[in-house]
Protein backbone atom coordinates (compact mmCIF):
# COMPACT_ATOMS: atom_id res chain seq x y z
CA UNK A 1 0.00 0.00 0.00
CA UNK A 2 2.99 2.34 1.12
CA UNK A 3 4.87 1.39 -2.39
CA UNK A 4 1.59 2.63 -4.35
CA UNK A 5 1.31 5.60 -2.56
CA UNK A 6 5.01 6.66 -3.15
CA UNK A 7 4.15 5.66 -7.14
CA UNK A 8 1.07 7.57 -6.89
CA UNK A 9 3.24 10.57 -5.13
CA UNK A 10 6.36 10.47 -7.74
CA UNK A 11 3.87 10.15 -10.85
CA UNK A 12 2.17 13.18 -9.64
CA UNK A 13 5.01 15.20 -8.89
CA UNK A 14 6.44 14.44 -12.11
CA UNK A 15 3.29 15.14 -13.97
CA UNK A 16 3.04 18.70 -12.10
CA UNK A 17 6.74 19.50 -13.00
CA UNK A 18 5.32 18.67 -16.52
CA UNK A 19 2.65 20.79 -16.68
CA UNK A 20 4.47 24.17 -15.25
CA UNK A 21 6.96 23.68 -17.98
CA UNK A 22 4.32 23.56 -20.59
CA UNK A 23 2.61 26.72 -18.59
CA UNK A 24 6.05 28.48 -18.75
CA UNK A 25 5.44 30.69 -21.90
CA UNK A 26 7.49 34.05 -20.74
CA UNK A 27 10.76 32.71 -21.56
CA UNK A 28 13.55 34.96 -21.75
CA UNK A 29 16.95 34.79 -23.43
CA UNK A 30 19.76 35.97 -21.60
CA UNK A 31 21.97 38.83 -21.55
CA UNK A 32 25.61 38.56 -22.97
CA UNK A 33 28.79 40.74 -22.11
CA UNK A 34 29.44 43.34 -19.09
CA UNK A 35 27.34 44.33 -16.51
CA UNK A 36 26.98 46.54 -13.55
CA UNK A 37 24.67 47.09 -10.91
CA UNK A 38 23.51 50.86 -10.67
CA UNK A 39 22.25 52.38 -7.75
CA UNK A 40 18.57 54.24 -8.52
CA UNK A 41 16.66 57.04 -6.42
CA UNK A 42 12.89 56.96 -6.65
CA UNK A 43 10.79 60.27 -6.03
CA UNK A 44 10.71 59.18 -2.51
CA UNK A 45 14.42 58.99 -1.62
CA UNK A 46 13.93 55.10 -1.97
CA UNK A 47 17.50 53.29 -3.05
CA UNK A 48 17.48 50.49 -4.95
CA UNK A 49 19.60 48.48 -7.30
CA UNK A 50 18.76 47.72 -11.09
CA UNK A 51 21.30 46.26 -13.32
CA UNK A 52 22.45 47.81 -16.17
CA UNK A 53 23.35 45.60 -19.51
CA UNK A 54 26.27 46.34 -21.99
CA UNK A 55 24.80 47.91 -24.77
CA UNK A 56 25.98 48.24 -28.70
CA UNK A 57 26.90 52.19 -28.60
CA UNK A 58 26.32 54.73 -31.37
CA UNK A 59 27.86 54.24 -34.94
CA UNK A 60 28.13 55.71 -38.10
CA UNK A 61 28.91 53.75 -40.90
CA UNK A 62 28.57 53.94 -44.72
CA UNK A 63 25.60 50.88 -46.03
CA UNK A 64 25.97 49.55 -49.46
CA UNK A 65 24.86 52.43 -51.02
CA UNK A 66 27.43 54.78 -50.14
CA UNK A 67 24.69 56.45 -47.24
CA UNK A 68 25.81 56.96 -44.08
CA UNK A 69 23.86 54.97 -41.54
CA UNK A 70 23.75 55.41 -37.50
CA UNK A 71 21.26 53.37 -34.68
CA UNK A 72 18.28 55.15 -35.91
CA UNK A 73 18.06 51.90 -38.63
CA UNK A 74 17.69 49.55 -35.94
CA UNK A 75 14.86 51.34 -34.03
CA UNK A 76 12.21 49.58 -32.50
CA UNK A 77 13.55 46.13 -34.55
CA UNK A 78 15.81 43.52 -33.12
CA UNK A 79 18.53 42.59 -35.78
CA UNK A 80 21.45 39.64 -36.32
CA UNK A 81 25.26 41.70 -36.70
CA UNK A 82 27.91 39.81 -38.10
CA UNK A 83 31.48 40.71 -39.83
CA UNK A 84 32.92 38.69 -42.75
CA UNK A 85 34.45 39.84 -46.02
CA UNK A 86 33.35 39.51 -49.71
CA UNK A 87 36.46 37.75 -50.15
CA UNK A 88 36.51 35.40 -47.85
CA UNK A 89 36.49 31.61 -48.93
CA UNK A 90 36.53 29.54 -45.89
CA UNK A 91 33.81 30.26 -43.21
CA UNK A 92 32.12 33.61 -44.90
CA UNK A 93 30.15 31.90 -47.71
CA UNK A 94 28.77 29.13 -45.25
CA UNK A 95 27.62 31.66 -42.84
CA UNK A 96 25.61 33.97 -45.22
CA UNK A 97 23.90 30.72 -47.04
CA UNK A 98 22.81 29.88 -43.10
CA UNK A 99 22.24 33.40 -42.00
CA UNK A 100 20.27 33.52 -45.86
CA UNK A 101 18.03 30.84 -44.49
CA UNK A 102 16.87 33.25 -41.16
CA UNK A 103 16.53 36.34 -43.95
CA UNK A 104 14.14 34.46 -45.72
CA UNK A 105 12.27 32.73 -42.51
CA UNK A 106 11.78 36.68 -41.13
CA UNK A 107 12.05 38.80 -44.40
CA UNK A 108 8.50 39.47 -44.09
CA UNK A 109 8.71 40.85 -40.29
CA UNK A 110 9.46 44.55 -40.01
CA UNK A 111 10.57 43.91 -36.46
CA UNK A 112 13.82 42.05 -37.92
CA UNK A 113 16.63 43.51 -39.34
CA UNK A 114 20.38 42.48 -40.41
CA UNK A 115 23.15 43.74 -40.42
CA UNK A 116 27.11 42.33 -41.92
CA UNK A 117 30.12 44.08 -40.93
CA UNK A 118 33.03 44.20 -43.70
CA UNK A 119 36.39 43.39 -41.52
CA UNK A 120 38.65 44.13 -45.36
CA UNK A 121 38.77 47.81 -44.66
CA UNK A 122 41.03 47.87 -48.14
CA UNK A 123 38.78 46.09 -51.12
CA UNK A 124 35.16 46.30 -49.75
CA UNK A 125 34.07 49.67 -50.36
CA UNK A 126 30.46 50.15 -50.81
CA UNK A 127 30.15 49.49 -54.52
CA UNK A 128 32.27 46.30 -53.94
CA UNK A 129 29.34 45.74 -50.91
CA UNK A 130 25.85 46.43 -52.90
CA UNK A 131 27.36 43.90 -55.11
CA UNK A 132 28.27 41.18 -52.84
CA UNK A 133 24.61 41.49 -51.75
CA UNK A 134 22.92 41.47 -55.19
CA UNK A 135 24.83 38.38 -55.88
CA UNK A 136 23.70 36.35 -52.50
CA UNK A 137 20.10 37.80 -53.71
CA UNK A 138 19.28 39.85 -50.53
CA UNK A 139 17.14 43.03 -50.32
CA UNK A 140 19.72 45.47 -48.69
CA UNK A 141 16.73 47.49 -46.97
CA UNK A 142 16.43 44.45 -44.61
CA UNK A 143 19.86 42.90 -44.98
CA UNK A 144 22.67 46.07 -44.74
CA UNK A 145 26.05 46.00 -45.53
CA UNK A 146 28.39 48.53 -43.80
CA UNK A 147 31.84 49.62 -43.95
CA UNK A 148 33.93 51.39 -41.87
CA UNK A 149 37.71 52.48 -41.08
CA UNK A 150 39.57 49.58 -39.55
CA UNK A 151 39.48 51.38 -35.86
CA UNK A 152 36.05 51.86 -36.19
CA UNK A 153 35.37 48.39 -37.12
CA UNK A 154 37.46 46.25 -35.71
CA UNK A 155 36.73 48.21 -32.15
CA UNK A 156 32.85 47.45 -32.70
CA UNK A 157 33.65 43.59 -33.12
CA UNK A 158 36.15 43.00 -30.47
CA UNK A 159 34.78 45.84 -27.77
CA UNK A 160 31.35 45.76 -28.46
CA UNK A 161 29.54 42.62 -30.38
CA UNK A 162 32.64 40.96 -28.63
CA UNK A 163 33.80 38.95 -31.91
CA UNK A 164 37.35 38.84 -32.57
CA UNK A 165 39.00 39.67 -36.06
CA UNK A 166 42.30 40.76 -36.98
CA UNK A 167 44.50 41.27 -40.40
CA UNK A 168 46.51 38.10 -40.39
CA UNK A 169 49.13 38.00 -43.73
CA UNK A 170 50.01 34.38 -43.05
CA UNK A 171 45.95 33.45 -43.07
CA UNK A 172 45.44 32.11 -46.95
CA UNK A 173 42.43 35.58 -47.74
CA UNK A 174 44.61 37.80 -45.32
CA UNK A 175 41.91 38.03 -42.50
CA UNK A 176 40.70 35.74 -39.78
CA UNK A 177 37.70 36.40 -37.68
CA UNK A 178 35.40 34.31 -35.85
CA UNK A 179 31.51 33.26 -37.62
CA UNK A 180 29.50 34.06 -34.20
CA UNK A 181 25.97 35.92 -35.44
CA UNK A 182 24.94 37.88 -32.72
CA UNK A 183 21.46 39.02 -31.56
CA UNK A 184 20.86 42.35 -31.03
CA UNK A 185 17.41 43.22 -28.57
CA UNK A 186 15.34 46.52 -29.25
CA UNK A 187 17.45 48.19 -26.65
CA UNK A 188 20.50 47.45 -28.24
CA UNK A 189 21.29 44.31 -25.49
CA UNK A 190 23.22 41.61 -26.83
CA UNK A 191 20.59 38.02 -26.26
CA UNK A 192 22.95 35.74 -28.15
CA UNK A 193 25.96 34.32 -30.02
CA UNK A 194 25.19 31.61 -32.38
CA UNK A 195 28.53 30.40 -34.82
CA UNK A 196 27.19 30.98 -38.13
CA UNK A 197 29.09 27.75 -39.77
CA UNK A 198 26.79 25.30 -37.60
CA UNK A 199 23.40 24.47 -39.29
CA UNK A 200 22.05 23.45 -35.46
CA UNK A 201 23.08 26.52 -33.98
CA UNK A 202 21.25 28.82 -36.66
CA UNK A 203 18.41 26.93 -35.87
CA UNK A 204 18.20 27.79 -32.52
CA UNK A 205 18.90 31.12 -33.96
CA UNK A 206 15.77 31.14 -36.33
CA UNK A 207 13.75 29.92 -32.63
CA UNK A 208 15.59 32.74 -30.16
CA UNK A 209 14.47 35.46 -32.61
CA UNK A 210 10.76 34.21 -32.44
CA UNK A 211 11.36 33.90 -28.01
CA UNK A 212 12.80 37.83 -28.43
CA UNK A 213 9.71 38.95 -30.25
CA UNK A 214 7.21 37.67 -27.98
CA UNK A 215 9.32 38.41 -24.92
CA UNK A 216 7.63 41.21 -22.51
CA UNK A 217 9.72 44.32 -21.54
CA UNK B 1 31.46 -36.95 -67.31
CA UNK B 2 35.20 -35.61 -65.89
CA UNK B 3 35.14 -33.76 -68.90
CA UNK B 4 32.03 -31.88 -68.35
CA UNK B 5 32.88 -30.92 -64.41
CA UNK B 6 36.44 -29.67 -65.84
CA UNK B 7 34.60 -27.61 -68.60
CA UNK B 8 32.38 -26.02 -65.97
CA UNK B 9 35.17 -25.83 -63.29
CA UNK B 10 37.20 -23.69 -66.11
CA UNK B 11 34.05 -21.27 -67.37
CA UNK B 12 33.75 -20.35 -63.94
CA UNK B 13 37.15 -19.42 -63.02
CA UNK B 14 36.95 -17.50 -66.71
CA UNK B 15 33.84 -16.07 -64.81
CA UNK B 16 35.21 -15.52 -61.57
CA UNK B 17 38.17 -13.56 -62.71
CA UNK B 18 36.47 -11.46 -65.07
CA UNK B 19 33.76 -10.60 -62.54
CA UNK B 20 36.69 -9.91 -59.97
CA UNK B 21 38.52 -7.43 -62.81
CA UNK B 22 34.87 -5.40 -62.51
CA UNK B 23 35.30 -5.49 -59.48
CA UNK B 24 38.22 -3.45 -58.73
CA UNK B 25 37.19 -1.56 -61.27
CA UNK B 26 34.80 -0.24 -59.18
CA UNK B 27 36.05 -0.67 -55.93
CA UNK B 28 38.76 2.16 -57.42
CA UNK B 29 36.05 4.28 -58.27
CA UNK B 30 34.32 3.64 -54.37
CA UNK B 31 37.73 4.70 -53.77
CA UNK B 32 37.67 7.86 -55.67
CA UNK B 33 34.21 8.32 -54.41
CA UNK B 34 35.10 8.39 -50.91
CA UNK B 35 38.29 10.35 -50.87
CA UNK B 36 36.62 12.94 -53.30
CA UNK B 37 34.08 13.55 -51.08
CA UNK B 38 36.18 14.27 -47.88
CA UNK B 39 38.20 16.97 -50.16
CA UNK B 40 34.68 18.32 -51.42
CA UNK B 41 33.46 18.86 -47.80
CA UNK B 42 37.26 20.60 -47.09
CA UNK B 43 37.39 22.86 -49.72
CA UNK B 44 34.39 23.01 -51.77
CA UNK B 45 31.72 22.90 -49.58
CA UNK B 46 32.03 26.16 -48.28
CA UNK B 47 30.73 28.14 -51.55
CA UNK B 48 29.24 25.49 -53.68
CA UNK B 49 26.90 23.69 -50.82
CA UNK B 50 26.81 20.26 -49.48
CA UNK B 51 24.37 19.45 -52.31
CA UNK B 52 26.33 21.13 -54.78
CA UNK B 53 23.69 24.18 -54.98
CA UNK B 54 25.74 26.78 -55.03
CA UNK B 55 25.32 30.66 -53.57
CA UNK B 56 23.36 32.94 -54.86
CA UNK B 57 25.45 34.51 -57.89
CA UNK B 58 28.37 34.57 -55.85
CA UNK B 59 29.10 30.63 -56.43
CA UNK B 60 27.55 28.41 -59.35
CA UNK B 61 26.13 25.23 -58.63
CA UNK B 62 27.92 21.61 -59.83
CA UNK B 63 24.43 20.34 -61.20
CA UNK B 64 24.73 21.50 -65.12
CA UNK B 65 25.69 18.27 -66.48
CA UNK B 66 25.93 19.24 -69.41
CA UNK B 67 28.48 22.26 -69.00
CA UNK B 68 30.40 19.53 -66.59
CA UNK B 69 30.61 17.04 -69.52
CA UNK B 70 31.59 20.05 -71.84
CA UNK B 71 34.22 21.31 -69.95
CA UNK B 72 35.48 18.54 -68.12
CA UNK B 73 39.43 18.73 -69.32
CA UNK B 74 39.14 22.46 -67.86
CA UNK B 75 38.17 21.28 -64.63
CA UNK B 76 41.41 20.23 -63.14
CA UNK B 77 42.53 23.69 -64.27
CA UNK B 78 40.13 25.51 -62.82
CA UNK B 79 40.30 23.95 -59.53
CA UNK B 80 44.14 24.12 -59.54
CA UNK B 81 44.74 27.28 -60.97
CA UNK B 82 41.56 29.26 -59.67
CA UNK B 83 39.44 31.62 -62.39
CA UNK B 84 37.70 34.62 -63.04
CA UNK B 85 36.35 33.72 -66.18
CA UNK B 86 32.39 34.54 -66.69
CA UNK B 87 30.11 31.07 -67.18
CA UNK B 88 26.88 30.06 -68.37
CA UNK B 89 25.59 27.93 -65.84
CA UNK B 90 22.35 26.06 -66.13
CA UNK B 91 21.19 29.06 -68.17
CA UNK B 92 22.47 31.59 -65.79
CA UNK B 93 25.33 34.12 -65.85
CA UNK B 94 28.10 34.24 -63.26
CA UNK B 95 31.11 36.48 -63.40
CA UNK B 96 33.13 36.17 -60.29
CA UNK B 97 36.17 34.86 -58.98
CA UNK B 98 37.26 31.14 -58.05
CA UNK B 99 40.52 31.32 -55.57
CA UNK B 100 42.88 28.51 -56.56
CA UNK B 101 43.56 25.58 -54.80
CA UNK B 102 47.27 25.16 -56.02
CA UNK B 103 48.02 22.59 -52.97
CA UNK B 104 45.60 19.87 -54.87
CA UNK B 105 47.56 17.10 -56.15
CA UNK B 106 46.61 15.29 -59.24
CA UNK B 107 45.27 12.63 -57.48
CA UNK B 108 43.11 14.98 -55.29
CA UNK B 109 42.40 16.75 -58.42
CA UNK B 110 41.15 13.42 -59.69
CA UNK B 111 38.88 12.20 -56.64
CA UNK B 112 37.29 15.41 -56.24
CA UNK B 113 36.69 15.58 -60.06
CA UNK B 114 35.09 11.85 -59.96
CA UNK B 115 32.79 13.11 -56.84
CA UNK B 116 31.77 15.91 -58.22
CA UNK B 117 30.63 14.68 -61.21
CA UNK B 118 29.27 11.52 -60.05
CA UNK B 119 26.99 13.41 -57.53
CA UNK B 120 24.29 16.17 -57.19
CA UNK B 121 22.57 14.53 -60.30
CA UNK B 122 25.88 13.80 -62.20
CA UNK B 123 26.65 10.43 -63.38
CA UNK B 124 30.02 10.68 -65.72
CA UNK B 125 31.93 7.65 -64.77
CA UNK B 126 35.79 7.15 -63.65
CA UNK B 127 38.40 9.84 -64.53
CA UNK B 128 41.67 8.99 -63.15
CA UNK B 129 44.80 11.45 -62.30
CA UNK B 130 46.99 10.36 -65.37
CA UNK B 131 44.21 12.48 -67.24
CA UNK B 132 44.41 15.43 -64.54
CA UNK B 133 48.19 15.07 -65.58
CA UNK B 134 47.27 15.28 -69.41
CA UNK B 135 44.86 18.12 -68.89
CA UNK B 136 46.99 19.96 -66.84
CA UNK B 137 49.14 20.80 -69.56
CA UNK B 138 46.97 22.49 -71.30
CA UNK B 139 46.01 24.98 -68.77
CA UNK B 140 45.40 28.46 -70.33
Amino acid sequence: MIKFKNIAIAGFSIALAFGLAACNNNKKLPFYGQREAKVIKDKDGHESIDTVYQTIPDFKLLNQDSVVITQDQFKDKIYVADFFFTSCTTICPTMHRNLKTVYEAYKDNPEVAFLSHTIDFKYDKPSVLKKYAEKLGVNTQKWTFVYGSKDEIYHLAEHNYLVAVQEDSTAKDGYIHQGWLVLVDKHKRMRGAYDGTKTEEVEKLKKDIATLLAEKE
Amino acid sequence: MRKTILFTVFWLTVAAIVYSCQDASEIEKAKYMSNGKDLYKTYCQNCHGENGEGLGQLAPPLTDTVFLKQNKAKLACIIKNGTNEAMTINGKAYQGKMPDFSNLHDIDLAQVIVYITNSFGNNQGMYDYQKVTADLQNCK
